[in-house]
């Protein structure tokens, strides 16, 4: 169980919720929802949003809130707000159905998230241990500090002294084993006198979850210079994880004192009617139960404006990291350093000079809320999203794995296997459904437009479902997941996950042109599609999500789909909103670096999934 | 929409601002309310604790952490200098003699018995706050800072780079749509505030540099120049802290944009004055947007300053477009149509009408434009 489940609510009011109100407050946007109850089950009506207010002249969150609220009043007809005040409940019972909500709840990143700073005795055992820990309670992990890091004991106190992280977790040691590095690191840590981001007048929490028979020394050492909070060992056992005390910790003192310290918190607390949970524990909470109920393995993205997440939940072990500076807004022109203006162009169908290129990536940094609004930004910020999609996916595959320094039983039968501690989870060819959510990708004009912006950036193997977040409600529907499980359930599958369709992609490279399989598509109105499938093809057909398809391959001799090289391949697939795609343009997907070759292959394919309006 | 609000920059004849001053940890405040100050003026000061050097003494000198206290020859909160023997064994033959000596001119931090370390601390470091702009102290937050209140002329720019620092102004240019150009920077200028036009280049730069000038406001840069200027791509826009030799400051954005005439207008009316510049850009929460003060002269009075209140955009408000094809055209609202508009990227946004000084008209997303406020 996440912190977020676990997390108290307050007490919720004893009449039925049927009309809630929901907001996140994005770094970039706050997005409000209306849900209401129609007949027996709850659907999302309205939507609204506005720029988040945590800058002058408001430096108020609650003011962005209000305004998105009031674009809900606008287009609803229904009264929400009195001034500055939610007005709860609902008015119904008064004869007055249009006036008030039952319930408001909210989610937030704004304040730049919670940045936080872990420390553990190995780095790549209890220091990743206290990562992933951070990272699946929603928040940015500016740091990892560990006895075996490389650094030196001073520039471990200078790290800390200057990162000011929002809060630290401390972990290290198996219960019962020694103390002295765990010391050690309090030690340090107490030399550093950290001070928090936000005022200068309130100690930095600090949640200790190491080694507990070094709780009383860790307490003489911090107690008095931080606000100290215990928590069970996060490895009590080398073998065994236990991140789940650790977490609720952690969203505990988030929502103490660090929310508290942003502008504008306090008034959103005192309005919200459960606990405001940190967005991106929301959405974990979201994928989780995705996973769980499908019984599925699954890669859920959200890509914001200052941060891309990703989620995971492979063999049911969920995992959630952060990518803090990959974004398309504040940190668009971070994904130009990283990916490089090279990997940015190649997905661009047209030639740009790089001046303008990144003229144009700067002046979307620093006016990180405006829209594309010609066709070739549009696509200029699709190539962006491609790259920053990709290394968020980088990022996450090194952190998704198993735990490291762990004795692995092998059998006979491993002998030939060179599997070492530690390998990733994600394993592609056993993924089954990618699911999307981010504005970049909620707000594509063509669903096609997300999803191929997905298998570009993912190169998914063998046969996946793609989904999306429809109106990138993710994160209001996991907080309302705490509060009213019927309400987050119906709405989440009635408007909020849509289904795109599903891509097979057959493994391996071949020239442009090539045979890479032939395939049989059995369509459900009786027709029979075949065809050869060759290297560089995209081949899209039209299949619905209650429309099953039965999809026979014969691959090449070099071309695997999961079976083994040129092995057939047999599977009935679902459709969805841009139905099913045939991938043949290989694995690892491979672009021309000649420039006029790159733009006439990127327009073949555009055109051939019908990406963009015709004549672009 | 009575209630949609579109974040804008302030540029402003007169205004009164405060501007909070605070430690960045506890310290003394050096001024009471009420008092005038300057730019250059300490208004308030902190120690500022030294670096901590660690030695694990058990180790060095081979014996159980919990053994330390009996070897040591300073104690916890002792002052050292360099050299001094913090802790030494005392072996029957004298040559086997083991003294650790410390490294460093502190004190003794702490010692502890569990790992075996001491922790010594270099002498605390002064810090003094600068007052930041000419004004009146309306506020001392004890132990923390002050804020200073002026009256004062305001442009905010909508990205900049180096610390804070003050100069004359100085007009570069004659119109907001030249570019900046090396040759019309002098010797005279060293020390103060170069405003420009469109567009500054790194060879003005470099030559602004050169000449000790302390600040560069201008409309526009390429973004390779400023890259060059830095020495590594920016990735976010969090800045203040750069040592490039002067602030700069971007009015417009990345690009040949003019500077909007009314930022030039302000700018050359106050030629010859003092202003108080600062590059620190943080666009994330809590945005820091660089600033261009131009106190007034004579105390301000204290007076309480009213939060500022938008009710969004209204016709006639006088806006900058801000993303391509029309990045950085000035014009005015001349109509809000409230239901949504498809564009060309077959989106379906917010639009609103913008008519430019020319009489021509152009449909716009909300979200692409700017209110340029203050009156």
């Amino acid at each position: 169980m996440t912190a977020a489940q676990q997390s108290p609510s307050t007490s919720h009011p004893a009449q039925p919720l049927n009309v809630i109100v929901a907001t996140d407050c994005g770094s970039t946007t706050t997005k409000a929802i209306l849900i209401e109850k129609v007949g027996n089950e709850y659907r999302q009506t309205y939507r609204g949003e506005a720029p988040t207010t945590v800058e002058a002249p408001f430096e108020d969150v609650t003011r962005g809130v209000l305004n998105a609220i009031a674009e809900i009043e606008e287009l609803s007809g229904r009264t929400i707000l009195d001034g500055d005040r939610i007005i709860t409940p609902n008015q119904a019972s008064q004869g007055d159905p249009k006036r008030g909500v039952d319930i408001y709840v909210s989610t937030s990143s704004a304040g730049g998230g919670l940045q936080m700073m872990v420390t553990g005795v190995v780095q790549n055992m209890t220091g990743e241990s206290a990562q992933r820990a951070a990272l699946g309670a929603g928040a940015i992990v500016i740091d990892v500090l560990a006895s075996n890091d490389g650094r030196l004991p001073y520039e471990k106190i200078e790290r800390i002294r200057t990162m000011r992280p929002d809060m630290i977790l401390m972990s290290g040691g198996t219960d019962g084993g020694a103390v002295t590095h765990v010391v050690e690191m309090a030690e340090y840590i107490a030399a550093a006198e950290p001070r928090p981001r936000f005022g200068s007048t309130y100690q930095l929490p600090l949640v200790y979850a190491g080694n507990k028979d070094a709780q009383p020394q860790v307490n003489t050492i911090l107690g008095k210079k931080t606000a100290l909070e215990f928590a069970d060992n996060i490895r009590p056992v080398l073998e065994r994880e236990n991140l789940a005390p650790a977490r609720n910790k952690i969203h505990d003192l988030f929502l103490e004192h660090v929310m508290q310290q942003a502008p504008g918190y306090k008034k959103l607390i005192e309005m919200a009617g459960a606990p405001i949970m940190p967005t991106p524990a929301a959405v974990g909470v979201i994928m989780e139960t995705i996973a769980k109920r499908e019984g599925i393995n699954l890669i859920g993205v959200d890509i914001g404006g200052a941060t891309t997440d990703v989620f995971s939940v492979f063999g049911g072990l969920f995992n959630r990291t952060v990518s803090a500076n990959l974004g398309m807004s504040y940190s668009i022109s971070n994904v130009l350093a990283e990916a490089g203006l090279e990997n940015i162009m190649r997905w661009v169908p047209f030639t740009i000079d790089e001046q303008t290129l990144r003229n144009r990536i700067k002046n979307k940094m620093v006016r990180p809320t405006t829209i594309p609004q010609s066709l070739d930004e549009l696509q200029i910020e699709h190539a962006i999203s491609r790259e920053a999609l990709r290394l968020a996916l980088i990022h996450h595959k090194s952190l998704a794995t198993g735990l490291k320094g762990v004795q692995q039983e092998r059998t006979i039968s491993d002998v030939f296997e060179q599997r070492t501690s530690g390998k990733t989870l994600i394993d592609l060819l056993k993924l089954d459904l990618i699911v999307g959510s981010g504005g970049i990708l909620s707000h594509a004009p063509r669903r096609i437009q997300s999803m191929l912006m997905m298998v570009d950036a993912y190169e998914p193997l063998g046969v996946t479902t793609l989904s999306v977040d429809s109106i990138f409600m993710m994160p209001h529907l996991g907080v309302l997941s705490t509060v009213n499980e019927q309400a987050a359930t119906d709405v989440f599958v009635r408007d909020c996950m849509v289904y795109l369709g599903t891509c097979i992609a057959p493994i391996g490279q071949g020239k442009d042109g090539e045979r890479c399989a032939d395939y049989e598509v059995a369509l459900p109105d009786g027709r029979i599609d075949k065809g050869t499938l060759a290297f560089g093809d995209l081949k899209l057909f039209s299949l619905t999500r209650d429309q099953q398809a039965t999809v026979t391959l014969q691959p090449s001799k070099q071309v695997d789909l999961g079976e083994g090289p040129g092995q057939s391949f047999t599977r009935t697939v679902k459709g969805g909103v841009v139905g099913l795609m045939l991938d043949g343009r290989g694995r690892p997907l491979q672009l021309p670096t000649d420039q006029a070759a790159r733009v006439a292959m990127l327009t073949r394919w555009y055109q051939a999934v019908g990406l963009y309006p015709k004549g672009s | 929409m009575a209630h949609s609000y579109t974040p804008g920059l302030t540029v402003t004849e007169r205004m009164t601002v405060r501007r909070r001053r605070i430690l960045p940890l506890p310290g003394s405040v050096l001024v009471q309310v009420g008092d005038a100050v300057r730019a250059d003026t300490a208004v308030a000061r902190a120690e500022l604790p030294g670096k901590v050097v660690p030695l694990n003494l058990a180790n060095q000198l081979g014996i159980a952490p919990d053994e330390i206290n009996d070897y040591l020859v300073k104690k916890e909160k002792d002052s050292v200098q360099k050299d001094d023997v913090l802790a030494e064994n005392k072996p029957f033959i004298k040559w086997f003699k083991t003294e650790i000596r410390s490294p460093i001119t502190g004190k003794v931090e702490s010692v502890s018995t569990i790992t075996g370390q001491i922790l010594l601390r270099e002498p605390p470091r002064v810090l003094e706050l600068r007052g930041y702009i000419d004004g009146t102290i309306a506020e001392v937050h004890p132990e923390q800072g002050v804020t200073v209140e002026s009256t004062c002329s305001l442009v905010q720019g909508i990205f900049g780079i180096g610390g804070e620092t003050s100069g004359e102004l100085v007009m570069g240019v004659k119109a907001p749509d030249q570019p900046l150009l090396p040759e019309q920077l002098n010797p005279s200028m060293k020390g103060k505030v170069v405003v420009g036009g469109a567009f500054l280049s790194a060879a003005t730069m470099a030559r602004a540099k050169e000449l000790g000038i302390v600040g560069l406001v201008v409309g526009g840069i390429h973004d390779k120049d400023l890259r060059a200027l830095l020495g590594y791509d920016l990735g976010v826009a969090i800045t203040g802290t750069e040592q490039v030799g002067f602030t700069l400051i971007l009015t417009e954005g990345f690009g040949t944009i003019p500077m909007a005439p009314k930022t030039f207008a302000l700018l050359s009316a106050h030629a010859g004055q003092k202003a108080s510049i600062s590059g620190a850009t943080q666009i994330r929460a809590g945005v820091i947007r660089p600033e261009i003060i131009i106190p007034h002269s004579g105390p301000a009075a204290v007076t309480k300053v009213a939060p500022a209140e938008r009710e969004g955009i209204q016709l006639g408000d006088p806006v900058r477009i801000i993303r391509d094809p029309l990045f950085g055209k000035i014009g005015a609202v001349s109509g809000l149509p409230s239901e949504l508009r498809a564009i060309p990227t077959e989106s379906e946004v917010r639009v609103l009408e913008v008519r430019f000084p020319d009489g021509t008209t152009t449909v716009v997303p909300r979200a692409n434009i700017e209110v340029i406020e203050g009156a």
